[in-house]
């Protein structure tokens, strides 16, 4: 029987030390303060690396490269995520994956 | 539209990889601005401008040439751009300011190599050793080109013996002073930015300023290098009144940039709903970064007058 999680995908794209999606606990706060008003970012985006649910990532690639790494979600977040530096590792791993970078 | 994704950072990824920066800028345009100060060459502490400063004006001549781009057919035609970029240096051709934009922005290091030997600091430049840092790249995810970047900009440094660096901009004191130690585990490099070091002096103005100002914080200053404080120390020296606008410190508001080489408009519109806020609090404003400084002062409506910190601080202590 397959299994709906795939922790491949959060393994491939969390090489970086510091990323923690894991730590997210779905308050939305990050989503209410974005300067840019990304709906996706970061809470629903991080949840689907998390289930592996990798066409659902590609499909927001314009999402993870419109987000201004201004930090303002993660100085507000109550959990503590390191938003910025887990949307820069989405990004390198997209640049592998989708663009052959 | 916007160009494709895919195709622009690997421009910008392949010029700091062959060009030592993601957009390329001759020495003569990257050191002019220290032409006639006499800086002597290296030395344990140095100014490290980083060129950013200096490069802006290429940046926004370029950011200009993809929108008028993006608008065309020749859109289409980006990725064989990415292909010949790797021969000749095409983003070069496209961003070409003028010299009024040139001189603007070379004021900002004049300021601040003054303001320093004011202070009574001691220090050298690298001259054509002073390369950008790749902030641009490492926003992006550009990892390894970075990385390999980091590795040539700590040679440089090793190599004229730097112990300090002092900075000027956000972008550039993040990646020397947070992301480089993170990547390169001898590096140990300390650095500075001007805003803390003059504010340790605690200088006395020659000529003590008047008037009001609006504050806009720089989120890689506040948020990610925790400046808040030094900026404000300084203003209130001059003799300035500083206001606070909706959002500031801590909880200030981006002001775009940093999805302009991508997304201009989504950049623009950032920025207009961040020049309100700041309206709404007085007409006349001062930034920090150059990033900053050209996203709002180009989304800002006529009266509203952005300048950099080192303006006023220039104007204070050693005018």
């Amino acid at each position: 029987m397959s299994t709906l999680v795939d922790p491949g995908l959060a393994a491939a794209v969390g090489t970086h030390e510091e990323f923690d999606a894991a730590a997210c606990m779905n308050c939305g706060v990050c989503t209410a303060v974005c300067p840019m008003g990304i709906e996706v970012l970061p809470r629903r985006l991080f949840r689907y690396v998390l289930l592996g649910m990798e066409e659902q990532v590609l499909q927001e690639t314009e999402s993870v490269y419109s987000c201004l790494l201004c930090k303002m979600c993660e100085v507000n977040c109550p959990a503590g995520v390191h938003i910025a530096e887990n949307v820069r590792s989405l990004r390198h791993h997209l640049n592998r994956k989708v663009f052959g970078l | 539209m916007p160009l494709p994704t895919g195709d622009v950072i690997g421009i910008l990824a392949d010029n700091l990889r062959l060009r030592k920066s993601v957009l390329p800028i001759s020495t003569r345009n990257a050191t002019r601005w220290a032409r006639g100060l006499d800086l002597p060459h290296g030395g344990e502490t140095v100014i490290y401008t980083g060129l950013m400063y200096q490069l802006i004006p290429y940046i926004e001549g370029l950011v200009k040439a993809e929108t008028r781009l993006a608008d065309s057919p020749l859109a289409r035609l980006t990725p064989l751009g990415r292909r010949l970029n790797r021969v000749v240096n095409i983003s070069a051709f496209m961003a070409r300011p003028s010299a009024g934009m040139k001189a603007l922005y070379d004021q900002v290091p004049i300021n601040v190599a003054r303001l320093l030997r004011q202070a009574g600091v001691e220090f050298g430049y690298l001259y054509k050793d002073d390369l950008y840092t790749g902030a641009l790249a490492h926003d992006l995810g550009a990892d390894e080109v970075v990385l390999e970047h980091a590795r040539r900009v700590h040679g440089v440094l090793k190599k004229h013996g730097v112990k300090t660096a002092i900075t000027l901009d956000p972008h550039t004191t993040n990646m020397l002073r947070s992301v480089y130690p993170k990547l390169l585990s001898d590096f140990d490099v300390q650095v500075k930015t001007y805003l803390e070091v003059l504010a340790e002096k605690e200088p006395i103005p020659r000529t003590a300023l008047s008037g009001e100002l609006v504050i806009h914080d720089s989120c890689v200053f506040s948020r990610y290098e925790n400046i808040v404080d030094e900026p404000r120390t300084l203003l209130v020296a001059t003799g300035m009144k500083i206001k606070e606008p909706e959002k500031s410190g801590r909880m200030t508001w981006c002001c775009g940039g940093p999805v302009e080489s991508l997304y201009p408009d989504k950049a623009h519109a950032n920025a207009q709903k961040r020049v309100e806020q700041l309206r709404a609090a007085g007409s006349e404003v001062v930034t920090m970064c150059p990033m900053c400084y050209v996203n709002l002062s180009g989304a800002a409506p006529e009266g509203v007058v952005f300048n950099d910190i080192s303006h006023y601080l220039y104007r204070a202590f050693v005018a």
